[in-house]
């Protein structure tokens, strides 16, 4: 992994890291990009696995969808972020892309990226100045730019240990039923106690502004709460009132809030279900 | 020899109507078959086209000497090399002028300039270099915009005609049509109820899977030939001859597979271009599409403007209806305006109807046909209309349908008197399919519509030529885009008598057939099926002539009946019958080789009729839609290859259903297109629809000898509507603009919630 940032960083012109190319190719094929350097990491082993740690799981950089949906314990534990990234593409798509991918192509609109934030999601990067862990929500900066400086190269993402009675889940809004662009992508994921009250959640918008969202106050409209209809209706405004949407060809600003505060209810609902509350 | 106009509607079919594999199956499933891309030659080169990146541009100057100095550059072309043969013809000129920029650049992607080099890395390096000034002017997409007094004008030529006085100043208005009888405000008067509605369609792109392709070899001594990927490969020979000043006869064109075109393929892009470049090159020139370039310089069907009002009694008998349509068709002349006023309402009987429409101009892309030209947007709102007033009238849809359907002997609104049609016995049995009885789930609506196409005939030429072992080559040159090979196996085994694979069908190439004209207009079945009949039975003829003279009686003692040679009757002598592979075996001592011809300007193409049911699904809180059941039902004459008219009729549905709910071309306020691609320009998926089932009628066509009509079109014109209706019926709300998508359903939503909540 060192001698692979090590290369990045040497090069002078420009140089990406091909970890199933479901981005970097159809760039590269419509000329948008004209790589010097391309490093493919889906050699590196330590790339490919996913682990059962203390912490909870380490999930290699290039490990695809089709592999992530094939693992028991990471669906049990963290079924929102493991269906989140099983939405993207096609079949054909879910045998290469990867999470980490997802991520650093910097889309607004990525469809794991708000099941990792809601998740607490932690990405390791090696870089020429050694290694260093920072929050998933930290890496995008802008649509199509990231945090991630020349040299660096994310390792693994890192998923915490899950507690008991908790669940997770993510909606994407798309026009048609697959092989499309999220114009809404709600995540949640909630902690209840043994009475089914919420003890803990993190709610997370993709497609709604330049970046991923983190809504500290969708969370607080659920925590403390039995997530009851008044709770949803809460969260569903925090939600919409989050939202700073464009006007676009795949939707206009006030559907994106709407649908926003929509998605976000029944995702509340899914993961609570999920919780094991009623 | 007598044409056989009577329908043989008793007749009993051997091979026709089977459903055996189509000859072109394999081919294409194992990928040998060749595709417009897939040709090579020695020595040949890239061919890629510069487009303009603006939506309206005075070109002043193009400079290309910087590109002409890059190694590996072998030709660049522009407006220079396309001087004006074309005589006045002036949709010739349009071509001209559509695949190469003259004067202005008309839309974003109208081609200015092209190279061809050594490889695709330099070429597209050469286009960098080739500097184009441009004087930036500005520019009208919208069609109700574009007919404003004040619009920028595209051509200071176009001075509307159809209209009295023809005005002296020019304007986006080619032309104003008008079809119907009767009076309708006397009409109107008499109505108890009169809805009135106005509607928008978007621009929609046929979206066939192969983008355009060719391979143009030039050589010194001006002959030329051009492998290409068309609907039409006559029409690209004669057409790009006329364009660059060549014989026709210098010119040869074949036909690749084709992977779809529904329209979008009877007409040039990059054919004159890629021969241009070749002759200046002297060498091969390679020329493919990317699909950005398909989607902003192919030609995309209309976007409209339609007004509709229609009158009707209480007791549900229609007493007017009255049409505006306005379609733009791009830069140039020719939307489907014309067809869309005719076919507007012939679905009805009525006594009153008039239907006006203006062709229009706008920046952007040249439309094409698509499935159908004109009909699917008309029948949108009509249909829409026609549903409304049903309920208003208290009728269910398909009873006022029934009550008010035009039949045989109905004075049709664009002019002729039907014959024997298909339009009621569709709607009976609609009436009696278990899909209109079924029970609907929550959120759930209910649509539906009728639809209809003219048909064509056209020019047609098939040559058929029997083998020594007994089997048979069939040589058509009407390019098979919807397994029109398989059909016209069928239809020369049934009158030789043989097995269907005993047959095998080729698309020739323009050197060995007469003129053909175009796959369209539904025309290949019936057209090029009755010219294969005919050549079938002139070669039987010959057939029994040979046996004739090998058993030395007279031909009129000898018939072609279940596949053999037979003595006419007792009197002729008796001799065993001989199949077509022992008179072919024996053709080389007989008088040489054996075949059949027929050429003509095939007449009598029936018109075809088609209902369609369907069932949506709203999310009320989204606005998402889901198709949840689809039937149709349309009248094909004579099934010759039932899988294959399912086929059309599914297809034509799907495509419905993309241009209904999610397709179109959207424009960003600097007149580029913003969706060149299938990411956002959203066709249907798999998983997006169900399984779309199919009613097959069987009325026949008297001007076919096996009564066929066209199917391909009339699929595609039904769907907007039956989908409008069920999406409105499933929302509560009438949907007016197409396509129906997400954002649009939501907002007619919370419109009306708002209303309901003043009302309160
Ligand atoms: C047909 C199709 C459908 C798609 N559908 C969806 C969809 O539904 N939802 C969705 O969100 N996306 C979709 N995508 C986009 C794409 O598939 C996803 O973003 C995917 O997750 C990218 O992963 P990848 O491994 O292929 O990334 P790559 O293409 O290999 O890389 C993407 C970017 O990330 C960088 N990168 C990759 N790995 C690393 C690393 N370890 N460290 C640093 N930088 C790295 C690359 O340099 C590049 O800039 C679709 C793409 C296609 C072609």
């Amino acid at each position: 992994m060192k001698e692979a940032a090590a290369l990045l960083a040497k090069e002078k012109g420009s140089a990406f890291v091909l970890a199933g190319g479901t981005d970097l190719l159809v760039r590269l094929r419509t000329g948008f990009i004209e790589p010097d350097l391309l490093v493919d990491i889906k050699r590196i082993a330590a790339t490919r696995s996913i682990q059962v740690t203390p912490g909870g799981f380490r999930i290699g950089a290039a490990v695809t969808g089709a592999e992530l949906g094939e693992h028991a314990k990471l669906k049990k534990a963290w079924p929102g972020v493991v269906e989140s990234a099983n939405l993207i593409g096609s079949k054909q798509v879910q045998g290469r892309c990867t999470m980490v991918g997802n991520l650093c192509n910097a889309s607004p609109a990525a469809d794991s990226v708000p099941a990792l934030v809601a998740a607490g999601a932690k990405v390791v990067i090696v870089g020429p100045k050694g290694k260093r862990t920072v929050p998933v929500e930290q890496v995008p900066v802008a649509p199509g730019r990231t945090s991630l400086k020349k040299g660096e190269i994310i390792e693994s993402i890192l998923l915490p240990k899950r507690l008991s009675r908790s669940g997770d889940a993510y909606l994407r809004f798309i026009p048609r039923t697959e092989m499309d662009i999220a114009v809404v992508g709600v995540a949640a994921s909630v902690t209840l106690d043994a009475k089914g009250v919420c003890i803990d959640a993190r709610v997370a918008l993709g497609a709604v502004a330049p970046t991923v969202l983190l809504v500290p106050d969708a969370a607080k409209a659920l925590i403390g709460t039995r997530m009851d209809d008044k709770a949803l209706d809460a969260l569903a405004a925090a939600c919409s009132a989050a939202c700073r949407p464009i006007d676009d060809k795949r939707g206009t600003r006030e559907f994106r809030i709407k649908v926003a505060g929509v998605l976000a209810r029944r995702a509340a609902q899914i993961a609570r279900k999920r919780a094991g509350g009623r | 020899m007598p044409l056989d106009s009577t329908p043989q509607d008793k007749r009993a079919f051997k091979v026709v109507g089977t459903r055996p594999l189509r000859p072109d199956g394999i081919d294409k499933v194992t990928g040998r078959a060749k595709f417009g891309a897939d040709a090579t030659a020695p020595g040949m080169l890239v061919g890629r086209i510069l487009r303009s990146p603006h939506a309206h541009a005075r070109i002043k100057k193009i400079d290309t000497a910087k590109a002409e100095r890059l190694p590996g550059v072998k030709a660049i072309v522009t407006r220079a090399d396309f001087p004006d043969h074309t005589n006045g013809d002036a949709a010739l000129f349009d071509i001209l002028y559509n695949i190469m920029a003259r004067e202005k650049a008309l839309y974003e992607g109208h081609a200015v300039a092209a190279v061809a080099a050594v490889d695709a890395h330099t070429a597209r390096e050469a286009l960098k270099l080739i500097k184009v000034d441009y004087e930036v002017l500005p520019h009208v997409t919208d069609v109700d915009e574009a007919m404003k007094p004040n619009a920028p004008v595209l051509h200071n030529t176009i001075l509307t005609d159809g209209v009295e006085p023809k005005p002296r100043k020019p304007s986006n208005i080619v032309r104003r049509y008008e079809f119907g009888h009767g009076d309708v405000e006397a009409g109107f008067r008499r109505a108890d109820i009169v809805v009135e509605r106005t509607f928008k369609t978007e621009a929609t792109h046929q979206g066939y899977i192969e983008p355009h392709a060719c391979l143009a070899n030039v050589g010194p001594d001006g002959q030329g030939e051009l492998w290409v990927c068309t609907q039409g490969h006559f029409m690209v020979r004669d057409t790009c001859a006329r364009l660059l000043g060549m014989d026709i006869s210098k010119l040869r064109v074949t036909a690749s597979e084709i992977g779809g075109g529904f329209g979008g393929k009877t007409t040039v892009f990059i054919e004159p271009v890629a021969l241009a470049l070749s002759r200046k090159a002297n060498r091969p020139v390679k020329v493919v599409m990317s699909r950005d370039e398909v989607f902003k310089a192919s030609g995309p069907t209309a976007s409209t403007s339609i007004d509709v009002k229609i009158g009707v009694t209480k007791d549900g008998r229609i007493t007017a209806a009255d049409a505006t349509l306005r379609y733009q068709g791009g830069a140039f002349a020719g939307s489907p305006v014309e067809f869309g006023a005719m076919s507007a309402f012939a679905c009805y009987d009525l006594e009153n109807v008039r239907a006006i429409g203006y062709d229009v101009v706008t920046n952007r892309p040249k439309q094409a046909a698509y499935r159908a030209p004109g009909a699917p947007m008309a029948a949108f709102a009509v249909e829409s209309v026609i549903e409304e007033l049903a309920h208003k009238v208290g009728m269910a849809g398909i009873d006022f349908r029934i009550k008010n359907a035009a039949h045989e002997g109905t004075k049709s609104s664009y002019g002729p008197t039907y014959g024997p049609i298909g339009l009621l016995p569709t709607l009976e049995r609609a009436k009696q399919h278990p899909h209109f009885k079924a029970p609907l789930g929550p959120n759930q609506g209910r649509g539906m519509a009728c639809g209809f196409w003219f048909n064509f005939g056209g020019q047609t030429c098939v040559s058929l030529n029997v083998n020594s072992d007994g089997t048979v080559a069939l040589s058509v040159g009407t390019p098979d885009i919807g397994g029109s090979r398989a059909s016209m196996c069928l239809m020369a085994a049934e009158e030789l008598g043989i097995p269907y694979d005993k047959v095998r069908a080729i698309v020739a190439d323009t050197s060995s057939l007469g003129y053909n004209d175009v796959t369209d207009g539904s025309r290949v079945t019936f057209a090029t099926g009755m010219a294969t009949i005919h050549a079938a039975r002139d070669a039987t003829r010959k057939l029994c002539a040979r046996a004739a003279q090998i058993w030395g009686i007279p031909e009129e003692a000898v018939t072609w009946e279940k596949g053999h040679a037979r003595p006419a009757g007792p009197n002729a002598g008796n001799f065993p019958p001989m199949s077509l592979a022992e008179v072919a075996a024996q053709a080389g001592a007989t008088g040489g080789p054996i075949a059949g011809h027929y050429e003509y300007s095939a007449d009598g193409a029936g018109v075809s009729f088609a209902t369609h049911i369907c069932d949506a699904e709203v999310d009320p809180e989204t606005g998402a839609t889901r198709i949840v059941r689809y039937t149709v039902l349309q009248d094909a004459g004579k099934a010759v290859h039932p899988s294959y008219v399912e086929g059309q009729f599914q297809g034509g549905a799907v495509q419905g259903i993309g241009w209904a709910l999610n397709e179109e071309y959207i424009y960003g306020k600097d007149g580029r297109l913003q969706n060149a691609g299938f990411l956002d320009y959203r066709i249907p998926v798999c998983s997006d629809l169900p399984m779309i089932d199919t009613v097959i009628l069987e009325i026949p066509n008297p001007g076919h000898p096996y009564g066929v009509r066209g199917v391909g079109e009339t699929s595609i014109v039904p769907p907007l509507a039956a989908i409008a209706n069920a999406v409105s019926a499933a929302a509560g709300v009438r949907l007016t603009s197409l396509p129906m998508s997400p954002p649009r359903i939501l907002a007619a939503l919370e419109q009306q919630n708002a209303k309901r909540i003043a009302a309160e």
